[in-house]
């Protein structure tokens, strides 16, 4: 019996064995060779270890462009997440009023999501096309024709505000997502509790209020964090959308550009690991707590 | 039973996976014994006139070699971004090709030569007798300590203004030749409605625009000055060129941002703008809409750079550790050759590094910017990688960047200025 376990145990070990293996050199191992390469002077063709401390991290708070970087992700992240959440939320409670046709709607909502962000951006650049007078197409038009001449304007080529533009597809894209998270959250829900609440008096509203949405907070909770490091990363989509411009640049496309197209790996590098620090601070926690509820489970 | 299948199967995948570990060491190791008779170059000529252009050369190549064996390592993707990355990862694996594709200039230098990946050809030259035959004030562009790094398969001009030649007349407009010419042209064209008198694209675009206002502005000398260290960048002449620039900006289009470089050129085509700052393969791009030259669209050099030809250039090098240097060599001998730059230029649009091809094989455009490029001063360009390395050329661009935001021309000067200290000669 006891060898029996043993050899399971044994099995085991080797069927996981090459995912360990894998995710220690592609992640753990280049998280380390990162961290290292983050503060060297590495700049040019060939790797150039030699340890400048942590010039590169403190070059990065004084350059102008990084600070662009940080209030964009800053600004793009409040967006995309509360938009997504608001959205994801009403949608499911509309969709848990038992209407008809509700599967249908359900995956209507949630298709977006099997889309890549590539292919939503380049549609919504096309939508979203800020040309002017003669050339006018995309969105404005549909506004020029429908007289809703008030909504025309420049989108993600305006002045300053240009990266809130860009949490429009993201929020098309994701909303259905949390809205899906969400409605398991509702279906979940006994309808005994809402019912005692209605013989109580409650209003649909304060049933929302005070019993629903209390209920649902770790499904909040979730959902801001995957949206919340998504959005930290967010790469492809502003790429697609806007290419390579300093005024919608984020720090995975200066990482990006400021390493292939400059040769400045130790600058890349650094963003490289702020990156990690700013999703881990978000992430570590997170899974600690999820971990308690599992093993209180 | 089944459970021993799983067994064989993780252990296979665990053996799979040391031996995928070990692939990159493997060719190194075959490398003496196969690759003699081969030469291995690598490009990212993958589409269109490029490819097509490659061919013809590789044709003339086989016909002069046939005992050599050319292995086109092309990569696609991105204009040459992808394949760079490629490149990288081969060089920093000591796994070079023998030879590549690589802007001519300080973009070749600055990466390759700087890390020591790249042989002089002084002698190739030499031999062949290029020196008398491409223009004099080229050869320093393409060297570096008076060692020549590349050779140069085409050239093209970055130089040009591109202009719809009704909209010009329709509005008595004469093609300028100065930047005061072009401001009052613009203007007049803007109080006559023109919607957009001159079309700008993408970031990158705008950087090309700025390349040709500096010289267009200070003239070929201290454009030059500006690379190595004799012009200052905090100076009055970069002071006015930004000033000419910011004045440029106010006549372009407010959606610049979002258009690629075609979107921009193709404004000037469809008359809904007058002028378009482009290098030359705007012109195949014309062609390709079905557009016939000095009809459907005019050219001249930028106003103020008449008598400079700003150019940039696809070369090809010859690896240090190549495994096939002969090979290289007589791959070279033909990239730099008459015959190899006959065919590969009128098909792909650009002309020839050699002063004395065959102008009968070209179309009107390139008859004109051969005459330009035998008589013209030479000077590089930035954008296209031929007077500053990737690092600074990266810091110039980030610095232009932040002035389309806030249009603060002192703040790009002092940015400018800095860069050149930085990442270029000055001190």
């Amino acid at each position: 019996m006891r060898k029996r376990v043993d050899k399971e145990r044994l099995l085991g070990v080797v069927m996981i064995s090459p995912s360990i293996l894998a995710v220690a050199i592609f992640i753990y191992y280049f998280i380390l060779w990162s961290a290292r390469v983050s503060v060297s002077k590495w700049t040019g063709l060939m790797p150039d270890y030699t340890y400048v401390k942590l010039q590169n991290f403190i070059g990065l708070f004084h350059d102008p462009r990084f600070s662009i970087d940080i209030r964009n992700t800053l600004l793009f992240t409040l967006l995309f997440v509360s938009g997504s959440l608001i959205v994801g939320l009403i949608l499911a409670i509309l969709l848990d009023q038992d209407l008809k046709g509700e599967s249908f709607f359900r995956s209507l909502f949630i298709f977006p999501m099997a889309i890549s962000y590539i292919v939503t951006g380049v549609a919504w650049r096309w939508l979203m096309n800020p040309a002017a007078g003669g050339r006018i197409s995309g969105l404005n038009l549909l506004f020029d024709k429908l007289g809703l001449d008030f909504l025309i304007n420049s989108w993600y080529t305006t002045r300053v505000w240009g990266i809130a533009f860009i949490a429009i597809p993201a929020i098309w894209q994701m909303s259905g997502y949390v809205m899906a998270l969400y409605l398991g959250g509702l279906r979940s829900i006994p309808q005994e509790i809402r019912e005692a609440a209605r013989v109580d008096g409650a209003t649909e509203v304060e049933i929302y209020r005070h019993i629903i949405l209390p209920m649902i907070r770790p499904i909040t909770l979730s959902a801001l964090i995957i949206l919340g490091h998504m959005s930290l990363k967010v790469f492809d989509l502003i790429y697609s959308i806007a290419g390579k411009q300093v005024a919608l640049d984020v720090p995975a496309i200066y990482m990006w550009q400021v390493t292939f197209d400059g040769l400045f790996y130790g600058r890349g590098a650094a963003i490289g690991i702020l990156l990690l620090i700013s999703v881990a601070v978000l992430i570590i926690p997170y899974m600690r707590y999820s971990l308690k509820t599992e093993e209180s489970l | 039973m089944s459970k021993r299948i799983l067994t064989v199967v993780s252990i296979l995948m665990v053996i799979s996976f040391a031996i995928s570990a070990c692939a990159p060491a493997a060719p190194a190791a075959e490398a003496p014994a196969t690759e003699a008779g081969k030469v291995q170059v690598f490009s990212w000529w993958t589409g269109g006139g490029e490819a097509a252009g490659l061919e013809a050369m590789i044709k003339v190549f086989n016909a002069k070699y046939p005992n050599i064996e050319f292995v086109n390592e092309a990569v696609a993707g991105g204009a040459g971004t992808n394949a760079r990355a490629v490149l990288a990862t081969r060089l920093q694996a000591g796994d070079p090709p023998d030879s590549w594709q690589g802007h001519a200039g300080q973009e070749l230098i600055g990466t390759y030569v700087a890390a020591g990946q790249i042989q002089p050809l002084n002698d190739l030259y030499e031999a062949n007798g290029w020196l008398a035959v491409m223009p004099e004030t080229l050869i320093p562009l393409i060297s570096k300590d008076g060692n020549i790094y590349s050779v140069p398969v085409n050239i093209h001009r970055a130089n040009v203004m591109w202009y719809n030649p009704a909209v010009l007349a329709a509005n008595n407009v004469a093609v300028p030749t100065t930047m005061e010419e072009w401001f009052t042209a613009l203007e007049t064209l803007k109080a006559a409605g023109v919607e957009t008198p001159l079309a700008l694209g993408e970031q990158w675009t705008a950087m090309h625009l700025f390349e040709t206002v500096l010289l267009g502005t200070m003239g070929p000398e201290k454009y030059n000055g500006l690379w190595d260290g004799t012009t200052a960048w905090d100076g009055p002449e970069v002071t006015e060129s930004i000033a000419n620039y910011a004045k440029l900006l106010t006549y372009t289009n407010s959606d610049a941002t979002s258009l690629t470089w075609q979107d921009a050129s193709q404004l000037v085509i469809n008359g809904d703008a007058a002028f378009n700052v482009m290098g030359d393969w705007a012109e195949g791009y014309f062609k390709e809409l079905g557009k016939t030259p000095e009809t459907d669209f005019g050219w001249a050099p930028v106003p103020g750079s008449v008598g400079s030809f700003q150019f940039l250039s696809d070369s090809f090098t010859l690896a240090t550790d190549a495994p096939n240097p002969d090979g290289v060599k007589a791959w070279l001998t033909v990239c730099g050759s008459k015959e190899g730059q006959d065919a590969f230029n009128p098909v792909k649009g650009s002309i020839p590094a050699r002063s004395d091809g065959d102008k009968s094989l070209y179309d009107v455009y390139l008859q004109s910017a051969m005459a330009d490029w035998a008589s013209n001063t030479v000077v590089g360009s930035l954008t296209h990688g031929v007077v500053a390395n990737d690092s600074w050329k990266n810091e110039i661009n980030t610095a232009l960047g932040l002035y389309l935001g806030t249009l603060d021309g002192a703040t790009l000067q002092a940015a400018l200025t800095t860069a050149c200290a930085a990442q270029g000669p000055c001190k």
